[in-house]
């Protein structure tokens, strides 16, 4: 096989992404004036200066992006633009349903959250030239991630929300912390295994065909996982558990190539799921609602899933409108069954077009892994791309009674200005990792062109040797 | 606000999130970065479609020159058949010619070129390479192949203090060293040739 490999340069296309963000402020601004002529028959009054104010703040990040990074993904922006701005709108929606208007409403809340969530993207912008520099952090990322897992069990500060110890609250702030220790985790785990990862590929006991790996080289990375769900158990919250879980599995398996991961991590989930049902009531109650959400004494113990299903299948294909249907009934319309609300509204064509939205931005992650040039960008690109995209299946497969509803944030859409945070972190990271993977190769490498005036010096190691 | 305006703003919307769907595909659709891998029996057929289109044009160029004089359409067209012999004979020369390209004749990466670059290329295991080498036996940074540095045209090889060295023939690389068509480096398993 005789093959030639060509370097390719890519455009910038930053116009296409000025293009598509124009088209997806467009999209947003229909949504919410849709919103509105349905629900009061009147444009809303405060329209200018909100649009206005959402349009900077999206064409800044745009600005940035020319400026700092020319050469990143030109669809992630525009794409995440449509997923927070649907969320906002559904969110204002909702308000709007229930009575709380101006600065009493959610959605007001959910807009400073987005403000503060972009500006945090574009620190990251600038702070961060190059995510290689992160690498240097693996051990510091790791500390950093268990303290925030730990913050909501610091008596005083931690708060219990709704049945899980999962909150701090900081004067009038409530926020989840485990949002940004998923990041703080993956880079840690990408930092780990792209230098242990020859070792504990090839290293090892093979047991029916399957390599295990040896126990030292295992060890750091059994135990901060075994950390990691201990404290997640603790606090009572199964979706980041499983969350964290399958991040750890998929990171393993991308390093180290071995299918024996996969399997390791299937077992390891059955026998959690084994003990769960035996041992807790919560979960056993959860699994049961999940199998007959529609039973007479399932109803009454909680009717949340039935009325998401029941909304999303009264929306129909091309749904009732935004602000014509009735997604207030439903419980935590707002959070975690936001996605029913929007089905309802948007119908199966409106729900499809988001979860492809999310498709593509997914994708766009693994295509920045496979093109970047270092073995912790795509590492870390594959770990935060695919906690992505677990989290939509855990979220979206609950509502949707794929899988038992464990309570996971909605990225990007979802009430909750953690998971925006770390969401639009996460954003900034994966233009960081594609700005390089895109961007043409150096002519040459830096540390090299600052060795080249001392050839002599190199010939002398090789004499040596 | 009438139902029907109500009704098209609803699905005016969903069309537009389509529509959106469909730009920002077309968009990835034109997107390509990375590197370009074709076979070379492809590039072959690319090159022999065209030639038959060269030639098949051919016929139609000296008809008019022909009416002009015949002897000077001759000794143009003999010029123009000498033309492509030339870089052709260079090559197949050992020790002449400024090389162009760099081809890998042995080792996993058998049959992989890829064209010099001014900057230089640097050869290695280290991802950062131009040249990524899947041999066990190669330093993360290897050797490296720039401009001659004292000005003349050609160009350099240059070993960056690997463990287990480069070889020019059976001689072990120290300092750097130029290279003509025909040099052909050894880095553990991997053998690579320079091509005009």
């Amino acid at each position: 096989m005789t093959t030639t490999v060509e370097p390719l340069t890519p455009r910038t296309r930053r116009g296409a992404e000025l293009l598509l963000l124009l088209l997806a402020i467009a999209i947003v601004l229909l949504a919410w004036v849709t919103t509105d002529l349905n629900r009061n028959g009147t444009v809303p009054g405060n329209i200018i200066p909100v649009a206005g104010g959402f349009t900077a703040l999206v064409l800044s990040v745009h600005l940035v992006l020319r400026w700092k990074a020319a050469y990143a993904d030109p669809v992630l922006l525009p794409i995440t633009t449509v997923l927070n701005g649907l969320g906002l709108v559904m969110i204002h929606r909702l308000d709007l349903a229930r009575g709380q208007l101006g600065s009493e409403g959610d959605a007001y809340r959910q807009i400073i959250w987005t403000t503060l969530a972009v500006v945090l993207a574009v620190a990251v912008l600038f702070v961060l030239r190059d995510h290689r520099l992160l690498r240097r952090y693996t051990y510091v990322t790791m500390v950093v991630g268990f303290v925030l897992l730990l913050l909501p069990l610091v008596p005083g500060i931690g708060r219990t929300i709704n049945g899980s110890q999962i909150w701090i609250s900081v004067g009038p702030l409530n926020f989840q912390p485990g949002e940004l220790a998923k990041i703080a985790l993956a880079i840690f785990f990408a930092g780990y295994l792209v230098q242990t990862r020859d070792v504990l590929s090839l290293a090892g006991k093979k047991v029916l065909g399957f390599t295990f790996p040896r126990g030292r080289d295992l060890g750091p990375i059994l135990v901060a996982w075994v950390l990691a769900l201990l404290v997640l158990v603790f606090q009572k919250d199964l979706g980041s558990a499983l969350l964290f879980f399958g991040l750890f599995v998929a990171m393993l398996y991308v390093a180290t190539e071995r299918v024996s991961w996969i399997a390791i991590g299937l077992l390891l989930f059955g026998a959690a799921v084994a003990f769960a049902l035996s041992a807790f009531t919560h979960f056993q109650k959860r699994v049961d609602l999940w199998l007959d959400p529609f039973s007479q004494d399932n109803l009454e113990r909680s009717n949340q899933l039935a009325n998401g299903l029941w909304g999303m299948a009264s929306g129909g294909l091309t749904g009732t409108g935004l602000g014509a249907g009735r997604p207030y009934l439903t419980s935590f319309a707002e959070s975690d069954f936001i996605f029913p609300s929007l089905g309802e509204e948007l119908g199966l064509f409106g729900s499809v077009a988001i979860i492809v939205l999310y498709l593509i931005f997914c994708e766009r992650g693994i295509r920045t892994a496979l093109g970047v040039r270092d073995g912790f960008g795509k590492l870390l690109a594959i770990g935060i791309s695919f906690s992505v995209a677990f989290q939509l299946f855990i979220v979206i497969g609950g509502v949707t009674r794929v899988i038992p509803l464990t309570g996971l944030t909605t990225p990007f859409m979802s009430l909750g200005g953690s998971s925006l945070l770390a969401n639009w972190v996460i954003m900034a990271l994966l233009l960081r990792i594609s700005d390089q993977a895109r961007r043409p190769m150096p002519e040459m490498p830096v540390g090299v062109a600052a060795a080249e005036p001392a050839p002599a010096e190199v010939t002398q190691v090789v004499r040596l040797t | 606000m009438s139902e029907l305006t109500l009704t098209l703003l609803r699905l005016g919307l969903l069309a537009l999130l389509w529509i959106f769907i469909f730009s920002v595909v077309g968009v990835l659709r034109t997107d390509i970065y990375g590197t370009a891998v074709s076979r070379r029996s492809q590039r072959k057929a690319l090159k022999k479609a065209d030639k038959q289109e060269r030639r098949s044009s051919a016929p139609r160029t000296p008809a008019p020159a022909a009416g002009a004089g015949s002897a000077g359409a001759a000794g143009a067209a003999g010029a123009a058949a000498a033309t492509p012999e030339t870089p052709a004979r260079k090559g197949r020369g050992r020790g002449k010619g400024i090389p162009t390209r760099l081809v890998v004749t042995e080792g996993p990466l058998t049959g992989t070129s890829l064209p010099l670059r001014s900057g230089g290329i640097l050869i290695g295991r280290n991802p950062e390479c131009a040249l990524v080498l899947d041999d066990d036996y190669a330093s993360g940074r290897h050797c490296r192949i720039s401009p001659d540095p004292s000005g003349r045209d050609g160009w350099v090889v240059e070993d960056l203090g690997s463990t287990n060295g480069t070889f020019i023939g059976r001689d072990r690389l120290t300092g750097s060293r130029p290279v003509e068509v025909g040099t052909a480096l050894r880095i553990g398993k991997t053998v690579l040739e320079l091509r005009g």
